[in-house]
Order: C-alpha cells, then sequence, then structure tokens
C-alpha cells in the first residue's frame, strides 16, 4: 500500500526487535470474542486514479457549470490561486495546533495577523484564533453573554439565520437558557416595539445578525444603547463577512459572532469554513477558543505563543469557558493570506461592486410583473422578493436553464411563503443577471 | 555509543537535521504601503453606486484602519517565509501522543478542490446535489462498518463536538425512558474535552479513578455506576495506549444500571479492522477523521467528530440525516426526536469528503495500516525501555507512555526531554498528558513512519537519555537550534499582546 513505508522483511526485522513471533501478539489484550476475524466490508482499495475518477463521477452529479444566487450564509466571493497554494504548504497543511512554540512559528505568527485583521474588520479589541464557523461562534457567544451578565435569558432576532438559531437552540437546551425569539418590522430589521416589551433588564442580550437574514442592515447603534441602558449585552453576528468592506463595523457591539467564509473559502457544501469571536479587551478571559499572543525568548526575540489558556479545556477541563479544542486554523489562515492580498482598496471595492450588481439586479427583477420588494431597510448584497407563485416551483423551472433561483423562505418562515431571497456577489457578470430576469419572465408569463 | 558524550559527538548524534538558513521576516502589517494591492477584480460591469446613498447615513465606513496593502509576491514571500519556521508531517515523524498525526495524502487535497465539489452551495437543491449526497452516504457506510455500529451523523465538525452530540443523544434517550439522570463518569486519564463537553450536555461531571495497571477500577466503577448516572466515557484504547481488557464487564456494570457507554473514539487508529466497538459494547461514540482517517490537522483544524451509534440511539441523531430512497439522495429533516442541529449544514463536508477518499484508498486494507501503527509503536517501545520509566507495563498498541522519572532525578523534565527533540529534528511527542502519568511522555509514530524514520527517532531519545545523565544544562536550556529560544509564556498571559499595533 501506498502509504505505508514499510517491506515485509523491515516488519520482519522490526517484530524479531519487539521479540514477538508474529504482529497477532501485538493485539493480545482484545479478547478473542471481540477480535475481527473477516475482512471489514469497505469498497476499495483504490489507487490514485480511481480515488479521483470517483469524485469526478460525483462531481459531475452536482451543479458545476450552473449559474446559482444562492447566499444566506454561504457566499461565492472571488479567490485568488496565491492562497489556496499557500495554504498547500505542507508546513502549514500538514502541522498540529502551535502548542510546541519554538517550531511552529509560522502558524502561531499567522495567527496573529488574522486576530488582528479581524480587529480592523469588526472593530473590535480582541479577536480569536477561530471557532468552527458562524454558527458555533454565534452559540458561543451567547454563552459568553451569560457568564459575563449572569442572566439566563436571550433576546433572538427572528432574522437572525434560521439554522444558527437552531444550533444555539440545540446547546441552550440543557444549560437553563432561555432563548426567546423577537419578530421583525416591514423594514426587515428588528421590531423594536416587540422588544420593549421583553424584560430586556433581564436578559443576558440582544442577539442581532447584520446584514440579517433578509439582506437587511440592523439599526445597532440604537439596538446597543437599548442594551447597554438595560444591563444587557448586544451580541451580533455577521454571516455575509465581505459587507465590512463597506458597511460601519459593529463597534458597539459587545461581542461579535462572525463566519469568514466568504474570504476566499470555497461553499464546499457547507464547511469548513472559519467562525471568529471578537470582543472588548475587559472580556477576554471570559472569551472560548485559543489565542495566540506576542511576546519574548530569553534573547529577547520577538516571538509568539498560544496565551490564556487557564480558559480552555486542556487546562480547566469541566470548568472551561468551552469544549472547543480543534478549530479551523487551515480556513484562518486561508482568509488572512486572501485579506492580505486584496487588501484595503481591493475589500473596499469588492464591496461596492456587491452592492453595485445587488442594487441593478433588484431593479431588473422588479421590473417583472408580479414580483416586488418585501423589505424596506437597506441591504448590502442580498434582498428579499415576493413572486406571484410559490418559489419552488419557479426553481424548478430555473434550474432546466441551469440556474439555481432565490431561496424560498418558507420553509424556515411560514409567514413568508412566496419569499425568495437572492444573492449577487462581485462574481455574477451582468449577463448572468439579466439571464435570471428574462427566465423568471418567462417562467411567470406561462400559465401554471 | 560512550556513556559520556562531549559536544562534536553531541552534534554528530543528530543524524536527522542538519543547519540551514532560514529567511527573516517580520509581520505583513509591517510592509505595508499606500497603493499596493496583491489582487485585482474585472471592472464593474453594471452601473456604480453611492455607497452612503445605498446603506443610508452612517452605514458606511471610509477605510479600514491599519489594513495591510501588499503586492502579490511579497504576501506569497511572507507567508511562505514564516512557514518554513513550522514543523510538518511532511518534514518527518510528528510523535505526539493522542493526536494520531500520520499521513495526509495529497490526492485527498486534491479532490477536495474539484469543479463541483468545492464550488456547492450547501441550500442548492437536491436534485443537482446527488453527488455531494452519495459521499456523505457512502462515508457514513464505511464509518459503520469500521466500528460495528448502526446509526451516524456527520454534522459535528470536531472530536469535542462529536462527544457533546453523543452525549445530547444519551441525554435525549435517557428522557424518552422517562430520566435524564445526572451525572456522567469520566476516568482520570481522559482527555480535557470529555468533562468540557459533559458540562454543556447539562450533566455532573464525576471522576473515577484508574487502578494501578492505568485500566478503569471495575468495583470503583460499580460504586459510582447508580441509577443517577447516564453515561460512562471511556477512551479505548485508554490514553495510556492500552487497550481496556475488561470493557465488556464496564459496559454490563452500565447497562445494568440502565446508563449507556460512551466511547471517545481519538484512539480508533489502534482498532481499525482488528475489533469493532459495536461489538464490545459501546454504545455511541465519535470518531476523529482528523486522526484516524487522515485530514490534515492544518495547523489546529478543520476536523470532523462524526458520531456512531447503536440502533436504541438512532432516533436522536441531529438534523438532518441522509438518506437514500430508490437510489435517490436526500436529507431528511423530519425527525422529531432528534436532538436538533449542532452545526448548520450538513458539517465539514470537505473534511468529510477527504475522510472517504482515505477509506478508499485502503479498503479492507486498513487492517494493514492499523497493524503497521502497533508495530511501530511497540518497536519505540521496547528499544526505548532501557533508557526511560514505563510507568505501567501493559502491553502497547497505538502508543506508548513513558515518565521522565529516570531524568527527573538529574533534574531534567518530559519538557526538557521535547524540547531538546525539536535540535533532533523531531517534533516533540505529548507532554504532561495523561494526567495520571507524572512527568509523561506520551508518543504516537502512527503507520506513516518507516523503520528508518522509528530508527533515528530512537537514536534521539538515547541520546538525550544520556545526554540528560551527562550534560543536563544541554538538555534543560533546549532547544538550540530554533529562531527563537524559549518564549515567555507567563509573561505573554499576564499583559496580552493578542493584535499588532501601529
Amino acid at each position: 500500500m501506498r502509504y505505508l513505508p514499510k517491506s515485509p522483511s523491515e516488519r520482519e526485522e522490526m517484530l524479531e526487535s519487539i521479540g514477538t513471533a508474529s504482529v497477532e501478539d501485538l493485539f493480545q489484550s482484545i479478547p478473542e470474542k471481540f477480535r475481527l476475524r473477516a475482512p471489514l466490508d469497505l469498497p476499495g482499495p483504490l489507487s490514485e486514479m480511481e480515488i479521483i475518477q470517483y469524485f469526478q463521477a460525483r462531481a459531475s452529479e452536482n451543479a458545476r457549470g450552473y449559474t446559482s444566487f444562492l447566499g444566506a450564509g454561504v457566499y461565492q466571493h472571488v479567490r485568488s490561486v496565491v492562497a489556496d497554494a499557500l495554504i498547500q504548504r505542507g508546513e502549514f497543511l500538514t502541522s498540529y495546533t502551535p502548542y510546541q512554540a519554538e517550531i511552529s512559528q509560522g502558524t502561531l505568527t499567522a495567527i496573529f495577523e488574522f486576530q488582528t485583521l479581524m480587529c480592523q474588520l469588526t472593530g473590535q479589541e480582541v479577536a480569536n484564533a477561530s471557532m468552527y464557523d458562524g454558527s458555533t461562534a454565534l452559540t458561543e457567544a451567547v454563552l459568553m453573554a451569560e457568564r459575563l451578565t449572569g442572566k439566563h435569558r436571550v433576546l433572538v432576532a427572528r432574522s437572525v439565520h434560521p439554522e444558527y438559531r437552531q444550533v444555539l437552540a440545540t446547546y441552550a437546551k440543557n444549560l437553563g437558557l432561555t432563548v426567546e425569539e423577537i419578530g421583525y418590522t416591514k423594514s426587515g430589521q428588528l421590531d423594536t416595539s416587540a422588544l420593549a416589551k421583553a424584560k430586556l433588564d433581564e436578559a443576558a442580550a440582544i442577539v442581532v445578525q447584520s446584514p440579517n437574514f433578509f439582506g437587511v442592515l440592523e439599526e445597532l447603534p440604537a439596538l446597543a444603547d437599548a442594551a447597554h441602558a438595560a444591563g444587557a449585552l448586544l451580541v451580533t453576528t455577521i454571516a455575509e463577512a465581505a459587507s465590512l468592506g463597506i458597511v460601519r463595523p459593529p463597534s458597539e457591539a459587545d461581542i461579535i459572532a462572525m463566519e469568514g467564509q466568504s474570504f476566499g473559502i470555497p461553499p464546499s457544501y457547507g464547511g469548513p469554513y472559519v467562525g471568529v469571536i471578537a470582543t472588548r479587551e475587559k472580556f477576554v478571559r471570559q472569551m472560548p477558543g485559543r489565542l495566540a499572543g506576542q511576546t519574548t525568548d530569553g534573547e529577547g526575540r520577538r516571538g509568539f505563543v498560544l496565551t490564556l489558556a487557564t480558559r480552555e479545556q486542556h487546562i480547566r477541563r469541566e470548568k472551561a469557558t468551552s469544549n472547543i479544542c480543534t478549530n479551523e486554523a487551515l480556513y484562518a489562515l486561508a482568509a488572512t493570506i486572501h485579506l492580505c492580498l486584496i487588501g484595503k482598496e481591493g475589500l473596499r471595492e469588492l464591496a461596492l461592486q456587491n452592492l453595485a450588481k445587488a442594487r441593478f439586479a433588484a431593479s431588473e427583477l422588479e421590473k417583472i410583473p408580479g414580483v416586488k420588494r418585501v423589505f424596506s431597510g437597506r441591504v448590502f448584497n442580498e434582498f428579499v422578493l415576493e413572486f406571484p407563485r410559490s418559489v419552488k416551483l419557479i426553481n424548478a423551472a430555473l434550474l432546466r436553464e441551469k440556474i439555481i433561483g432565490p431561496l424560498p423562505l418558507g420553509l424556515h418562515y411560514p409567514e413568508l411563503t412566496k419569499r425568495g431571497l437572492v444573492c449577487v456577489t462581485e462574481i455574477m457578470p451582468r449577463a448572468e443577471i439579466e439571464r435570471l430576469a428574462v427566465a423568471i419572465k418567462k417562467i411567470l408569463e406561462t400559465p401554471l | 555509543m560512550s556513556s559520556k558524550l562531549t559536544e562534536p559527538e553531541v552534534v554528530a548524534a543528530i543524524r536527522k537535521a542538519g543547519r540551514q538558513v532560514n529567511q527573516n521576516e517580520g509581520l505583513i502589517f509591517e510592509k505595508s504601503a499606500p497603493g499596493k494591492r496583491g489582487m485585482e477584480l474585472p471592472p464593474l460591469d453594471v452601473p456604480s453606486v453611492d455607497p452612503a446613498e445605498v446603506l443610508g447615513p452612517g452605514n458606511s465606513r471610509d477605510s479600514i484602519e491599519g489594513f495591510p496593502e501588499v503586492s502579490e509576491i511579497e504576501v506569497i514571500r511572507h507567508f511562505t517565509r514564516i512557514s518554513t519556521w513550522n514543523y510538518a508531517i511532511d518534514l518527518g515523524m510528528y510523535p505526539l501522543g493522542s493526536c494520531t498525526m500520520k499521513y495526509n495524502p495529497r490526492v485527498n487535497e486534491h479532490v477536495a478542490r474539484l469543479d463541483g465539489l468545492a464550488s456547492e452551495h450547501p441550500a442548492q437543491p437536491a436534485d443537482v446535489s446527488q453527488g455531494c449526497l452519495r459521499i456523505l452516504y457512502d462515508l457514513q457506510k464505511c464509518l459503520l462498518a469500521i466500528t460495528g455500529m448502526d446509526a451516524v451523523t456527520l454534522q459535528p465538525v470536531a472530536g469535542a463536538q462529536g462527544e457533546l452530540t453523543g452525549l445530547l443523544m444519551i441525554r435525549a434517550y435517557l428522557e424518552s425512558q422517562g430520566n435524564a439522570r445526572k451525572k456522567v463518569l469520566i476516568p482520570d486519564s481522559a482527555h480535557g474535552t470529555n468533562p468540557a463537553s459533559v458540562v454543556i450536555a447539562g450533566y455532573e461531571v464525576q471522576n473515577i479513578k484508574s487502578n494501578t495497571r492505568g485500566q478503569i477500577d471495575t468495583d470503583h466503577l460499580r460504586e459510582f455506576a447508580t441509577e443517577d448516572v447516564a453515561a460512562l466515557m471511556v477512551t479505548n484504547p485508554s490514553t495510556i495506549g492500552v487497550f481496556e481488557e475488561r470493557i465488556a464487564e464496564i459496559s454490563a456494570i452500565l447497562h445494568e444500571k440502565g446508563a449507556l457507554l460512551y466511547m471517545d473514539g481519538a484512539n480508533m487508529n489502534a482498532l481499525a479492522g482488528v475489533t469493532r466497538p459495536g461489538d464490545f459494547g459501546v454504545d455511541v461514540m465519535h470518531l476523529n477523521l482528523h486522526k484516524t482517517f487522515s485530514t490534515p490537522h492544518g495547523g489546529g483544524g478543520p476536523g470532523a467528530g462524526p458520531v456512531v451509534a447503536k440502533k436504541i440511539l438512532e432516533p436522536f441523531l441531529p438534523v438532518p440525516v441522509v438518506v437514500q430512497k430508490n437510489g435517490r439522495y436526500a436529507f431528511d429533516h423530519n425527525r422529531p426526536k432528534s436532538v436538533g442541529r449542532v452545526r448548520a449544514y450538513c458539517g465539514n463536508f470537505g473534511v468529510l469528503l477527504r475522510a472517504l477518499a482515505y477509506t478508499l484508498a485502503y479498503g479492507p486494507g486498513i487492517l494493514q495500516a492499523t497493524e503497521d501503527a502497533v508495530l511501530n509503536a511497540n518497536y519505540i517501545r521496547k528499544n526505548l525501555e532501557d533508557s526511560f520509566d514505563l510507568p505501567y507495563n501493559l502491553p502497547s498498541m497505538h502508543e506508548v507512555v513513558f515518565s521522565d522519572a529516570r531524568q527527573k532525578k538529574h533534574g531534567v523534565n518530559t519538557m526538557d526531554i521535547a524540547k531538546r527533540l525539536i535540535d533532533y529534528g523531531f517534533h516533540p511527542y505529548t507532554t504532561a498528558f495523561p494526567l495520571i502519568v507524572p512527568g509523561a511522555m506520551m508518543i504516537e509514530p502512527t503507520e506513516s513512519e518507516s523503520k528508518e524514520e522509528c530508527d533515528l527517532f530512537i537514536d534521539a531519545m538515547r541520546s538525550i537519555a544520556l545526554e540528560a545523565e551527562t550534560n543536563p544544562e544541554l538538555v534543560k536550556t533546549a532547544p538550540h537550534s530554533t529562531r527563537v529560544g524559549r518564549l515567555d509564556e507567563v509573561g505573554a498571559a499576564r499583559k496580552p499582546i493578542l493584535r499588532w499595533k501601529p
């Protein structure tokens, strides 16, 4: 087998050195009745060529060559071949968590840069070395708010990504944490009148997403004021991190839970991505996840180490701030490289292109009879449209044109049937936006 | 080898590594200058907009303070230079016990990047996702075959999240029986994630002591296994690399009291093809695909922590579950007894895909990988037994745990030896874990090491043992060959500097 570097005679030599006759002797501690004596029922072995053929066959069963208008937490943005080439360097790809700092300065330096970039983007003072993704980062941010306030109730906007809310519900259930949902208004923003009735002073946090699941920006300064006046925190989640190229950072929020997939990480059918928690310096000891810090060696040379580990499970066990151990370091590195490449001007330009293309797409689609915008709030690169018939039916017809259409909202919001979420990023050519508009118009002109 | 080494001999003893110049490099922010960039976009092909007008007053930002402005070549050089400061599996043996640092096949990286796989959106319709769904389904079948279990979820994205998921399933099952119970038992040899996960699942941790052989004390277990206990979390082989010989009895003790047996699958690399947890009484376990199934650690992640379970726990799997009907694959969301979702979408698909590529490469031949991993650990054990103290003398499986007891007499501890290994061209073994071994030196070579690499490691360890006697200062002040010496961790924690500032 090509991955195994031993010849039969070397195996024999090693057994001889150990003083056993056969490899079988090394497994004697396993009771015979539990020994598997038949070969495992697995496909393979496959050669490298056959493995590639298997996966190419699977790729051809997917949406290769389709144009997609899906966003909803996972975005298609430009990716440079440079970032992908660099993260495949064995020194990054095949290294472990940098506990042995002297031979992990590459990873530690990159984490320190990642933490810095995340602070610059979010307007926060500290950011960690990564969380699993946006959904689990949000959950951890809420648990952090619970620890910081000692209150066990949170108010979560219904306009937060439905799957993020589901993950929060799973974790909250057994921790005595009550999650109450706050609705949205015609603008698509959190309903502040409902908030006023929700006993804010008994809440650990208000939890919002901005841009929210409908693509709409929330009024964060006002929400922060309301939260702080009642002794609660504002937790803000950002699923579309590319928005930070042009949208004012949520510096008034107390904890940010962000999904960094937009920074050069492929959709890859759901992961791996990279979550981030960023917060105020004074809250750092309640933060989950790894942190890299700057220090010096005996000769005064700058170096980096994992630090404040007394928050973490390998030191604190059941008293840790989280059970997280493995994180998403390689994709934090990918995001770091991507952001260095695109840089200060490029990120702004990219965000502006998203704004322009989304506005263009919305105006093209709104021209179709029976199609209208649902929410009046300001948007970045996603918006909700109402259609005169089921979005699923429209999408089925669009698939025949090799177009993946708007995300039907009815599944998660029963009151929003016939509404679909459209996402348009910088990678979408004008011609494809126009093709979508033409296709939807034609579909709607065809009688059911 | 002589019993006393002189300095030139010490250098001569380092056979695996030599010296090479590597580049100095600052932080990327320190290279930044206005007007440089490393990526360009195609020109905008729709009318441009005014951000203040589109986003509304006060909603847009001008520029990002301190954000880098660098060219493509500078980015390439920066990250290439700092990469050379890392050790990696691609450079040599990485004997971290409990971490299973095995070769990460390159074909896995290739297939994960294929157009039609990397490009796919998790919310796209099932009709145009059949390839992705089949990959998930095929991996599920492989993991069930290897573990001998009945049901599986691929959603958890790390071992710790797998633990939590398994515990939530246990809780939901017990609740359905009328009583969720209060405690989860954890041996003192367990990974730190175990107790941390127990707390998030809403249980109390009850630690139980290992016996003098480093195994679970079944008498002790009987005493603690009350009607209040939901489960025992056992790592098998244990963190001292030894198979729990009385695993069936342990399972029976729990089942008698209506409790379940959770297995931490971190050490599954010792078992694949040899024995199946489903056959020896385990009810639910997680697998670390970034350990046993070769997906790269990437400097700390990503991972994947699928959970496999017995039939009784199937109704409680997280939603959605991948199902197949008449050759068509789909996500089943309609599972009323589910514990819910533990992560958005279907987990770390890109990691799951790599694990399937690994499994397909071996097929049933995965047994040979297991055998080689155990052979390597025992070979290293045998050849280091004369130099280091072996606190538990039971048969080793995929890893061996020594202690620094002998070297301590000369003032040299496990961390010193670990740091000295760096000078010899190796990544250190795991230090100070498991907690039941004071001064632990936990060595897991994996099957990826040749006899030659094992021999180099053995020579290095013997040589260091000798140095500990003859020149302890040399070991205590190691490493001597790295860009930076031992770093001031206390200072880093006392006055944390967690970001660059101009």
